[in-house]
């Protein structure tokens, strides 16, 4: 049976605050994971490793985070912006995220915010209700 | 590894769980210091117990070809002291192992007791902090702690290299 966005919400928001030692109210749609929420390098596989649990899917850890490889690519980025090309192939690889806010400004440094509670929601929505 | 905060195996599934035990005794000089007249385990040390325990558990899963590091103390809750003259025995299992790290669920007991609760993750390192470079040999796993697997595990832990 298909899960609603509600549901997978609230148990995302269940593993972020076991995760990353949160209150509930922390945990909105928008908040970003590493400047709202204080998550760096080891919680994502912290995170990854939960849902893995929590929704009982398989999470290739590139899949949902899968800037990294973007920026260690040099034709992806350029003077500290990402290239059309890298905003091409992250569109391709985070179709669960919203790039419009990020697109106007594809500042490297700004990569960090595109990692919000809503895509992750979106991800596990495709994962479990395909 | 450079120093072994275990005594010994008693159980060792590869890639699953094992149970690691612990004599503690008044000759570890830091227990006249915590506290004195009243020495008690420090929690500090049970963690990093569990962490051998552990981390030996999840090097051993990809035949210590990996650098296995503590990255994080998912959690640790503490029911009991741990005094001189007890012997607590370290479980831990393998939740998750990925390329990248490994998370353990551990429990410390003494007898029947619940000691601790602890759940660590363990990063390989070489697949993480990208650029970074680390010394090619295992810096971790060295043979210092290979009697401690021995009868456990039949595959050799790989010998340090000549300097």
């Amino acid at each position: 049976m298909a899960m609603s966005r509600d549901d997978i919400f609230e148990q995302v928001k269940d593993v972020l605050v076991d995760a990353l030692g949160l209150d509930d109210d922390d945990v909105t749609e928008d908040a970003t994971l590493m400047g709202d929420l204080g998550a760096e390098s080891i919680d994502f596989l912290d995170i990854v490793f939960r849902l893995e649990k929590a929704f009982n899917i398989k999470v290739p850890r590139e899949e949902l985070f899968p800037a990294e490889a973007v920026m260690n690519n040099p034709e992806f980025v350029s003077g500290g912006k990402v290239t059309p090309k890298g905003l091409a192939e992250l569109r391709s690889r985070m179709p669960h995220t919203n790039l419009s806010t990020f697109e106007k400004d594809p500042d490297v440094n700004k990569i960090a915010d595109l990692f919000t509670v809503s895509a992750v929601v979106n991800f596990v929505e495709n994962k479990v209700n395909g | 590894m450079r120093w072994i905060w275990i005594d010994k195996f008693l159980e060792f599934k590869s890639g699953q769980y094992a149970v690691a035990l612990k004599n503690v005794t008044l000759a570890e000089e830091h227990l006249h210091d915590h506290f004195p007249g009243f020495p008690v385990m420090p929690e500090c040390l049970m963690i990093e117990a569990m962490a051998q325990t552990g981390g030996i558990l999840v090097g051993e899963a990809r035949n210590f070809t990996e650098k296995v590091i503590l990255a994080k103390i998912k959690k640790a809750v503490f029911y009991h002291y741990v005094c001189p003259g007890d012997t607590i025995t370290l479980h831990a299992r393998i939740e998750s192992i990925a390329p990248e790290a490994a998370s353990i669920d551990g429990e410390i007991m003494r007898g029947p007791d619940r000691i601790a609760h602890i759940s660590l993750m363990f990063s390989h390192i070489d697949k993480n902090l990208a650029g970074k470079q680390f010394p090619e040999e295992n810096f971790v796993f060295t043979d210092m702690f290979n009697s401690l697997l021995t009868g456990f595990v039949e595959r050799p832990v790989p010998a340090e290299p000549a300097p």
